[in-house]
């Protein structure tokens, strides 16, 4: 059930939980001052596959660059694919 | 250690009942009681480290980026702001006075920041003005739409022992999305003062600045809760501060610098170690690098205390509103739309620049600074001719004519922050990324290089606001090639000489030729610089609204503010530098210093076709690019009218075409240069920068003359 993706894998409002992170501590310290820590909701707003994505971090709006959403593990919540914004 | 405290760990733990502060003396007498006068009575301090004003009760305001900081700042000290850098540092420093109810205030901007750990040198100077100067009451700003994110900032402040209030903004937008927050179940769970604010409408300030007063006067006991690590890590930090504790120097809060090294932050690092006994220092690195990854730790403890804090002061919206924000960020970042909102928006911004900016520049040169040239020139009638020279030639000429660039630039500087001000910028930002990736840059560095378009002096400065050093070094070497309003100036003269009814196309062929020079240096650079590494591309994008003028001018009238300051010190002393250059010793342009520099250089010049007036027409244009125009009115001795008709006779195309090219691609203005030298610190990256745009124009110079000689068959 613990099934860990990488952030840039996820496709536009599929949601989960940020599990772990990888990466320098300059990174992970940037990063997790923005939200980005363990157990944090995340929902992917804009991945089209190449270039930067937008992702919803405890409701702010993060632009990342793809590898740094490399670096990003998450657990994707079931059922949380599917147009929740309507 | 001489400072009596209570252990270590629990001054990091436990609740602790804030001392209240000594309450103050009255300040000065402040004429106006009115607390949002604008004009307050006190007078605006000076620079330096901020000093404290006699008397005078410091209030820092702190916040992370996008929380309307600034706004709340704008509203409170008004026209009595001064700006400044903090010493050493290349981050802006701003401070005003503010006089409430015969209380005089000192109100410092703190930089906005995410965090307080080192990352930057925002962090940096944010951190130790809290901890090294003490303030007497921190106002932490808040956005009340993102409070949790927000709060992260408060989460940090709390562990230093000063006294918090803290500011809860936007709680209109907030209210907007159904958003609800109880101030006073949040007070109760913080244990400090909150005020609700919409300081975008200008309410809830009033009552900021009361709490201010109340805290300072010891009339409100804080108590306030501070966060705690997550478990996991709470032996190792209990561990490090008993190791380190004992030795660590005021006014550092041992509990702070024990989480700061957990968290693996540089600069605390580095101090510690320089205080410990070599042998505990080994045992505090071995905690550390058992735990490398306790900054997540660490920064997971403070959002489980947020959402603590929060959870029973927040009523939650409904999920499933589609908000504003979205709906335009459907556009703005969308790959091909966000690339058709940019350039409309840049076109726009060029056809103001165009319609307006120019000919105001043009009709400033010829009624205000030749006016003025001719004026002086009368008045000076009786006066020696070097006097005459010296004031009209060197001081109105030179750094007269730069100051006609200020209505172009008051158009760039009033685009930049009104799109900065309503939130597009980070979208112009997120939609160039993938270009800007080319060159190892990211997207941040798109907003200063477009300045550069108006003048790469801003350009130049810009470039802070890109949070990565390396990125913010390889934007600032790569700005001066951004053909300014100057550069295009002198194309727009000599194209038509040369091409006739071709001249649009050629201009706008060397505009774009620049910026693929620009391109390819950049990618060069970044591969010899940085071995191709690449910046962290992380970027918040805030939510829009509506634009708020206040904030929009006081930020153009700054901006403003420092190009004059930089026209009338630098630029100033540089134009008669080289005013006497030209001059020296028989009082010609034809028999002076430069033109014997440019006849040395005539040989070099051959390669691209040019004879020496050409070559003293590009030295000259070192102080101000436009100044080649004049330069070659003056050594054709035709005026810069005439010269049309001389210069087809006696220049070739290939020739014309070789000093338009390298006109855009020449080493940077004086100007540029100084702001080169004074952001990065050294002479050393100007330099390079010099020698690297030499090498760049008069190589692809040479390449275009003889191209042309071998199309034309001359």
């Amino acid at each position: 059930m613990e099934q860990l993706v990488s952030l840039d894998t996820l496709v536009p409002l599929q949601k989960g939980y940020l599990r772990s992170l990888e990466g320098g501590r300059g990174l992970l310290s940037r990063l997790a001052s923005l939200g980005f820590t363990p157990g944090a909701p995340i929902e992917v707003v804009q991945n089209r596959g190449r270039g930067p994505l937008i992702v919803l971090v405890r409701e702010c709006r993060i632009a990342l660059g793809r590898g740094e959403a490399r670096k990003i593990w998450v657990q994707v919540e079931r059922n949380g694919h599917g147009p929740a914004t309507e | 250690m001489d400072r009596p405290r209570s252990s270590p760990l629990e001054e990091l733990v436990v609740r602790e009942a804030f001392p209240a502060a000594e309450p103050l003396p009255a300040g000065p007498a402040c004429p106006t009681p009115n607390p949002l006068d604008l004009l307050c009575g006190c007078e605006a301090r000076s620079g330096g480290a901020c000093p404290r004003r006699e008397g005078a009760v410091v209030v820092a305001l702190a916040g992370q980026p996008n929380v309307g900081k600034s706004t709340v700042f704008n509203l409170l000290t008004g026209l009595s702001q001064h700006v400044g850098n903090w010493p050493g540092k290349t981050v802006e420093q701003k401070s005003g006075t503010f006089c409430h109810d015969g209380l005089a205030m000192q109100i410092v901007d703190l930089p906005g920041t995410y965090s307080l750990t080192a990352n930057s040198p925002e962090e940096q100077v944010a951190r130790d003005y809290i901890i090294r100067e003490h303030p007497d009451v921190v106002v932490v700003v808040v956005d009340a739409a993102i409070l949790e994110r927000s709060l992260y900032l408060l989460a940090e402040i709390m562990h230093l022992s000063v006294p918090v209030i803290l500011g809860l903004n936007m709680v209109d937008v907030a209210r907007q999305q159904g958003l609800r927050v109880d101030t006073h179940v949040l007070e109760a769970a913080l244990g400090i003062p909150v005020v609700p604010m919409t300081a975008s409408r200008n309410r809830g300030v009033h009552e900021l600045v009361d709490k201010i007063a109340a805290v300072v006067r010891g009339e409100i006991t804080l108590a306030p809760r501070r966060p705690e690590i997550r478990e996991d890590h709470r032996t190792v930090l209990a561990e490090l501060l008993e190791l380190a504790g004992p030795y660590l120097p005021p006014p550092y809060p041992p509990g702070w610098v024990a989480l700061k090294m957990l968290e693996g932050d540089r600069e605390i690092t580095r101090l510690v170690r320089a205080q410990l006994p070599a042998a505990v220092w080994g045992q505090v690195e071995a905690i550390l690098h058992a735990h490398e990854d306790a900054v997540l730790a660490v920064a997971g403890g403070r959002y489980d205390w947020i959402e603590r804090m929060v959870r029973a002061a927040v009523a939650r919206p409904r999920a499933g509103r589609v908000t504003l924000t979205e709906r335009l960020d459907r556009i703005a970042t969308h790959p091909l739309g966000g690339l058709l909102v940019l350039a409309g928006a840049l076109g726009l911004v060029f056809w103001l620049t165009y319609t307006i900016g120019v000919p105001l520049q043009e009709w400033l040169d010829r009624v205000v600074v030749q006016g003025l040239a001719a004026a002086v020139s009368g008045l000076l009638a009786g006066a020696p001719a070097w006097v005459v020279g010296l004031v009209v030639d060197g001081v109105i000429g030179g750094a007269g004519t730069m100051l006609t660039f200020a209505p172009i630039l008051v158009i760039f500087f009033a685009a930049m922050s009104f799109l900065e001000d309503v939130g597009y910028m980070a979208r112009a930002a997120y939609s160039m990324d993938r270009f800007m990736h080319q060159m190892g840059l990211h997207g941040k560095s798109f907003m200063p290089l477009f300045l550069g378009f108006g003048c790469n002096v801003p350009a130049v400065m810009g470039a802070r606001i890109v949070d990565e050093p390396r990125a913010r070094l390889l934007t600032i070497l790569l700005a001066p090639l951004v053909p300014c309003t100057a550069r295009m100036a002198v194309v727009a003269v000599l194209a038509p000489i040369f091409f006739g009814p071709y001249a649009m196309w050629v201009s706008w062929g060397l505009v774009l030729f620049s910026l693929l020079m620009l391109a390819v240096l950049g990618a060069i650079l970044n591969r010899a610089l940085f071995k191709g590494e690449r910046a962290a591309f992380i970027m918040e994008m805030p939510l829009y609204h509506l634009p708020n003028w206040r904030t929009i001018g006081l930020g153009v009238g700054q901006r403003l503010l420092s190009f004059l300051r930089k026209a009338g010190t630098v630029i100033l002393a540089v134009s008669v530098v080289v005013w006497a250059l030209s001059t020296l010793p028989h009082g010609q342009v034809e028999t002076s210093i430069l033109a014997a520099v440019g006849r040395g250089l005539a040989p070099v010049g051959a390669l691209l076709g040019f004879d020496w007036r050409m070559m003293v027409a590009l030295l000259t244009s070192f102080i101000a690019k436009e100044n080649a125009v004049a330069t070659l009115g003056v050594l054709y001795g035709t005026g810069a009218e005439g010269l049309a008709a001389v210069l087809t006779g006696q220049v070739t195309l290939a020739s014309g075409l070789a000093f338009m090219v390298v006109t855009m691609l020449f080493v940077p203005c004086v100007a540029t240069l100084a702001a080169m030298r004074q952001e990065t610190g050294s002479w050393k990256w100007p330099l390079l920068g010099v020698a690297m745009q030499l090498l760049l124009s008069f190589g692809i110079g040479a390449l275009a003359y003889q191209l042309v000689r071998l199309l034309t068959g001359t």
